[in-house]
């Protein structure tokens, strides 16, 4: 019993990380129906973000975690205004086709300048492990899921109660409609982007920690993950994003607890085509009809 | 309209053929590349960037000192006369469509008699092609993977050595090791899944090991999260953990095993060989910890190796390191083979290296097998805290 709940634990702490990146990718289809493939790689610049003021500037670790949003937003930001927007008005394919390219620019880019070599996070926080009758759960990890849950919140407050998080919900409604009442459509699309790359920052640096280790290609496979995480809760939808998140971390989880380890990525796709056999809208979407 | 394209067509691809055709007469009339002039070309084909650049690097370094020593010394001696040798080394930047065309450059325009490197597995296969159409002797220092130096038909590959063990003899030392000198009978192993080197360690392993395997595990080169894998086997009973894989899986598996209450030695192969390791586990969490290494400045109580250390040192102001060690054993073997067949042609050097007899190179004496793999101790290191403690050498 012990290892189910232990394992439970890994679930959870592996899926709000997933979550987390997930958002990303869900908030940025809602408004503006681009599946932005760069969205892991936003995560490995939050990373080497955090390793570099660490180490050089000495950065302790709330500074560093919210310094690499910050730097991920305006990452972020930029990648829309100069890969994105000028391709809003072509075909859906060209921006996703551009999206790879960001991808593979941001990933050997950094193996260009920094070298793919796997570097050691600095430890800014020492690890603590708390035992809870038989389950053991570190600092980390409790940091991990409540520094994602109390981001998800606020997320959830300004897209729901700000007028910024009004103007969001409109342009993804209907963009046009939204611009002939006022709202600006660049705008709110570059704050869309600031606000999915400042999750992935923060995604970013906490895995460094987590894991201690980084290097250019990580935001790979786990961004196709939180895609997957996306896609099963429900594309563009932002409590479907979480619940995705969560979703997969435990999936891959019992896969591996099961003993079949060598299959726990191949799980994580045949529900990614299941889903999309099944029930394309995901968990929480309802099928809408698109008029054609 | 259409024949005329037809006809032009044609007409390339007859020339095309002629030419081909042409290059293959002339390398079959020639039998591999002759030495000439007063030097001795030989061929560097090195990972200076890209991936594997930390291991090309090191290639570089020992290739580099072993030249400049053996020419210091006079040369390498042949037919009486003392010839310098000459190293002509190029960037095949980790990637292995590079690899294929640095090797054809280097065996056809260069002229080279024998080439050190490229150093991973997977690069040796995409550079042995073309070397053994230009029948040029190719030596790696690092490629440990068994089938490299054989042929699909089980015959061995007539230009491909190599200066290090490969994984099959890396893990029979280990799990004569594990069995006979920890004395441990309980083994679990969570190997990497994704690559030949990791599946070639857990098999020798497996067919050698004397004592019970507990279980098997996989995962995924790439992979950061293993808790689930460990607390898995927490449950069960064993005494040891084999981890067959690299440095950056591996440092997070001894990571998270020590986090989580795991206390068993964790043993590893060459993988393990690196600073890496410890950097990502952590120094506390780097304990009881045992790999197999080419080379060790512990274990060595062989002249040879302390002088190399010292002249490494002295040159690059930094300590020796496994690849650069093996790398320079490489170099010296292709003297040796020059020296002993008393002729420096590509094809002579081959026959050389294949008979290569009890050469004291910096990491051990080498004699060659009949699959040219070289037959030499394996030495057994042990981290704790952080810090190599131990290194024994096992044969």
């Amino acid at each position: 019993m012990h290892t189910v709940l232990q394992q439970l634990v890994n679930g959870l702490s592996l899926g709000s990380i997933y979550a987390l990146l997930a958002l990303g990718y869900t908030m940025v289809y809602g408004i503006i129906k681009l599946i932005n493939f760069a969205h892991g790689d936003i995560y490995m610049l939050g990373a080497f973000w955090g390793y570099y003021v660490i180490n050089q500037w000495h950065f302790s670790f709330w500074p560093a975690l919210i310094s690499a949003m910050i730097f991920c937003a305006l990452a972020g930001v930029i990648i829309e205004y100069l890969a994105y927007r000028p391709l809003r008005n072509s075909p859906r394919i060209a921006a996703l086709i551009t999206a790879i390219g960001v991808s593979f620019l941001l990933e050997n880019g950094m193996s260009y300048l920094f070298s793919s070599n796997v570097r050691s996070f600095p430890q800014a926080i020492a690890v603590k492990q708390y035992h809870l009758g038989s389950v053991t759960i570190s600092n980390i990890q409790l940091l991990i899921l409540v520094v994602s849950i109390v981001l998800m919140i606020l997320l959830q407050l300004i897209i729901k109660e700000t007028k910024m998080g009004k103007a969001m919900r409109a342009v993804s409604v209907d963009a046009d409609a939204a611009q002939l009442i006022g709202i600006n459509i660049d705008r709110t699309i570059s704050f869309t982007f600031a606000l999915g790359s400042a999750l992935a920052g923060a995604a970013g640096v906490l895995i460094g920690l987590y894991y201690n280790s980084i290097d250019p290609l990580m935001g790979m496979t786990p961004g196709i993950k939180a895609f997957v995480a996306a896609v099963l809760g429900g594309i563009g939808l932002i409590p479907g994003a979480a619940l995705g998140g969560f979703v997969i971390g435990l999936i891959e989880t019992a896969v591996q607890a099961l003993g079949f380890s060598a299959f726990k990525d191949a799980v994580v796709y045949a529900v990614l085509i299941l889903i999309l056999l099944v029930r394309p809208a995901g968990i929480l979407g309802k099928n809408v009809k698109e008029k054609v | 309209m259409r024949g005329k394209k037809l006809a032009t067509v044609l007409g390339t691809v007859m020339l095309a053929g002629s030419l081909l055709l042409a290059g293959c007469s002339s390398s079959a009339t020639n039998g591999g590349n002759k030495q000439s002039g007063n030097t001795i070309k030989i061929g560097g084909n090195f990972e200076l960037s890209g991936a594997a650049a930390a291991y090309g690097q090191a290639m570089q370094r020992g290739t580099e000192l072993a030249v400049s020593q053996i020419n210091k010394d006079g040369g390498v001696k042949v037919n009486g006369k003392k010839l310098k040798l000459q190293l002509v080394q190029k960037d095949n930047k980790s990637d292995n469509s590079q690899v294929a065309s640095v090797a054809s450059n280097l065996a056809t325009q260069s002229k080279v008699v024998a080439s050190v490197g490229p150093i991973t597995s997977g690069a040796d296969l995409a550079a042995l092609p073309n070397y053994t159409k230009a029948k040029v002797p190719l030596i790696t220092p690092g490629g440990t993977q068994d089938s490299l130096t054989v042929q699909k038909n089980g015959k061995v590959q007539p230009y491909m050595f190599r200066s290090c063990f490969e994984d099959s003899y890396q893990g029979k030392a280990l799990a004569k090791y594990v069995y006979s000198n920890m004395k441990l009978k309980r083994v679990a192993i969570l190997a990497d899944k994704s690559t030949d080197y990791a599946q070639g360690l857990t098999k020798a392993f497996k067919k050698e090991f004397k004592g019970q395997v507990v279980q098997v595990q996989y995962y995924q080169a790439g992979d950061k999260d293993f808790n689930t894998l460990l607390t898995k086997l927490k449950g069960k009973k064993f005494d040891a953990l084999f981890v067959p894989g690299y440095y950056s899986e591996a440092g997070l598996i001894v990571k998270q095993a020590r986090q989580m209450g795991i206390t068993q030695p964790i043993v590893g192969a060459d993988g393990f060989a690196d600073p890496k390791l410890v950097q990502i586990a952590g120094k506390k969490n780097a304990s009881n910890i045992y790999y197999t290494t080419h080379f060790d400045s512990k274990a060595t109580n062989n002249a040879k190796a302390t002088a190399y250390m010292k002249a490494y040192k002295a040159k690059y102001n930094e300590q020796a390191g496994t690849f650069d060690a093996l790398a320079y054993d490489a170099t010296y073997m292709i003297k040796d083979a020059i020296e002993n067949e008393k002729s420096a042609d590509s094809t002579k050097i081959a026959t050389g290296l294949a008979n290569l007899k009890n050469f004291k190179g910096v990491t051990g004496t080498i004699t060659m097998d009949k699959k040219h793999n070289p037959q030499k101790p394996v030495i057994i290191a042990k981290v704790e805290n952080g810090e190599e403690v131990q290194a024994t050498s096992v044969k």
